[in-house]
């Protein structure tokens, strides 16, 4: 399985139509395959993010705060989104593979108070 | 000013219960409130702005501020690390999209965070959802304001697809072009398109008063620098903080106002005429000037710095006689604006009409032919505007000139138009007429009156329903030209 994750610094990017990066990894299984690949865009615009994932036939994206149209798009094209995810993007590929991964998902790592709480 | 400003607010802080409910007080306001460290970590979010993310405040807190805004403020550069570094507070329009993947168009407000002690400790963002206003704005003015500007030419469309990017910045512009060529409108569609849209739009006409009027209405004046000044007076660039100052007819700006003009675009202060206390202004220049400006620094009547100032970003707007595909449109849209507003039955322009109309030159351009179709729709008493409606002025001067507004013949025989508007291709209306020497309004209209009474026979009645009046009108317009 191939899956996209648009991402700012080390976490998810807060929103998939204004993502400059996005890294692409394989799994096998419940493990990821290889190294997975950081891309940086020339600009950042939702539709050519979309054109991505078709031509590089992803089967998962996982993002942040994603419009309707493009999430409803991605879906026609049956590629499967997990959207409003918040936090580090290596805790989301691994809950990802783990099948864990929920829309919405605040992962652990987001907020500096995790521990604490 | 500020010292008093700091006591006040020592004063105020001091006087505000210790143990405040703040939260509650958040609660009941009706913008969202985003409260965030100097990290940029949430603090706490209030109510409504738990129902614009979806997102509930216990779940949030900590995380990074952007997470749950999911704004589109980084493609504005960084906003809220400018907040988090200065004192100012900022204001521009963005979106977000929340939770259920809905985009809201939002006007964010960001203010840095100050202890007391006047440290600082964070930033607080306020989101105001404007999906209303931006509906209601598109409702009124269409995007941006552009659907006041007419036009298919490709001179024009050259300028729409200018307008939006000049709206982005806060570049000083420059609109030059002929007089009545539709510079002001130019400038007040880049202010509404820009994120200066809420605040003021000023206009300032430099030609319009002399030297020592011009500074005080311009910077103001503090009470008792000059006699009659009575009172304080904020001036033009005061009122216009936080919008645009449209500065027309730039090339008339006397030389010693040019030079602190130049200083407030350079400084963003200014003293009034009179004060002594510096006076800060965040506002962005247009200016607009139907005068070469180039060839006004050559003679040395305008500030070379000046004009480079101001030469940032350029717009030259053509003239109708270079705008061979507006000139119907134009003509059509006033035409359809004048008879809606008179109340006319009016069809439309005669061929020969419309003859002499496309082979004017146009010296004042759309002004000028917005004053002619104006004129004669208020003089024509009939269903159709015959040549002898036009303005007499028009009709004396030679037609056909070379530099008239070009356009084919097809273009003129042109006839129904969808909406109403039309050119009655009638032969009879197509006959050669006389031009009448040069005469004023009273003469037309008594003559108009004549020929009325002479073609219904002297029935008044039925002169009075051919005129479009009433028989009182009627009756009060033969009495005043004495045609009794």
């Amino acid at each position: 399985m191939k899956i996209l994750l648009t991402i700012y610094k080390n976490e998810i990017a807060p929103r998939f139509d204004q993502s400059s990066e996005i890294l692409i990894a394989e799994t096998e299984g419940e493990k990821i395959s290889g190294n997975p690949r950081i891309i940086l865009l020339p600009g950042t615009s939702g539709e050519d993010i979309c054109g991505l994932a078709i031509k590089e036939n992803i089967s998962l994206l996982i993002c942040g705060g994603i419009e309707e149209t493009h999430y409803q798009y991605l879906k026609w094209k049956k590629i499967n989104v997990v959207d409003g995810v918040i936090g580090p993007y290596e805790q989301a590929l691994n809950f990802a593979v783990a099948q864990n991964l929920k829309p919405g998902m605040i992962l652990p790592g987001a907020s500096i108070y995790w521990e604490k709480s | 000013m500020t010292k008093k400003k700091s006591r006040a607010h020592i004063k105020a802080n001091a006087a505000l219960p210790s143990r405040l409910d703040l939260i509650s007080l958040f609660d009941s306001v009706t913008f969202g409130l985003l409260f965030m460290d100097s990290a940029r970590r949430v603090i706490t979010i209030n109510r409504f702005l738990e129902a614009l993310t979806g997102y509930n405040r216990e779940e949030i807190v900590g995380v990074h501020g952007e997470n749950v805004i999911r704004s589109n403020l980084s493609s504005k550069g960084d906003p809220v690390g400018q907040a988090l570094e200065s004192d100012k507070t900022m204001t521009l329009e963005g979106n977000i999209i929340n939770q259920v993947r809905k985009k809201i168009p939002i006007r964010f407000t960001i203010s840095p965070l100050k202890l007391t002690t006047g440290k600082n400790a964070g930033a607080m963002i306020l989101l105001e959802d404007i999906s209303l206003l931006k509906d209601l704005d598109s409702k009124i003015h269409g995007f941006s304001g552009q659907e006041k500007i007419i036009g298919n030419s490709l001179k024009m469309q050259e300028i729409f697809e200018l307008l939006p990017i000049t709206a982005r910045t806060d570049a000083s512009v420059l609109i030059t072009g002929e007089t009545g060529t539709g510079k002001d409108l130019v400038a007040e569609a880049i202010h509404k398109a820009s994120n200066r849209s809420r605040y003021p739009f000023i206009k300032v006409n430099c030609a319009a008063l002399p030297e020592s009027l011009l500074e005080s209405e311009l910077f103001g004046h503090v009470r008792g620098a000059f006699t009659g000044a009575d009172k304080d007076k904020p001036g033009m660039f005061r009122l216009a903080h936080g919008g645009t100052l449209f500065l027309t007819e730039i090339g008339d700006l006397p030389l010693p106002l040019q030079v602190k003009i130049l200083t407030v675009l350079d400084d963003k202060e200014f003293f009034p005429v009179g004060g002594s206390k510096k006076v800060s202004v965040d506002v962005r220049i247009i200016t607009a000037t139907h005068r070469d400006l180039g060839e006004f620094v050559k003679q040395g009547k305008f500030r070379e710095d000046l004009y480079y100032r101001l030469n940032v970003l350029r717009l030259h707007l053509p003239p109708l006689r270079e705008r061979e595909d507006d000139f119907r449109l134009l003509l059509d849209h006033f035409f359809l604006e004048f008879r809606r507003n008179l109340n006319k039955k009016i069809k439309g322009f005669s061929t020969a009409c419309l003859k002499i109309l496309s082979s004017y030159s146009y010296p004042g351009n759309i002004r000028e032919l917005r004053n002619i179709v104006e004129y004669a729709v208020n003089v024509c008493p009939n269903e159709t505007i015959q040549p002898e409606h036009l303005p007499k002025t028009l009709l004396a001067l030679p037609q056909a000139s070379s530099q008239s507004v070009p356009r084919s013949e097809g273009a003129v025989q042109e006839s129904v138009q969808g909406d109403g508007a039309a050119v009655m291709d009638d032969p009879e209306m197509t006959m050669p007429f006389a031009i009448p020497e040069p005469v004023g309004w009273g003469e037309v209209e008594k003559n108009i009156i004549l020929k009325s009474l002479t073609k219904t026979g002297g029935n008044r009645s039925r002169a009075a329903e051919l005129l479009g009046w009433s028989r009182s009108k009627l009756w009060r317009k033969i009495k005043h030209y004495g045609l009794e």
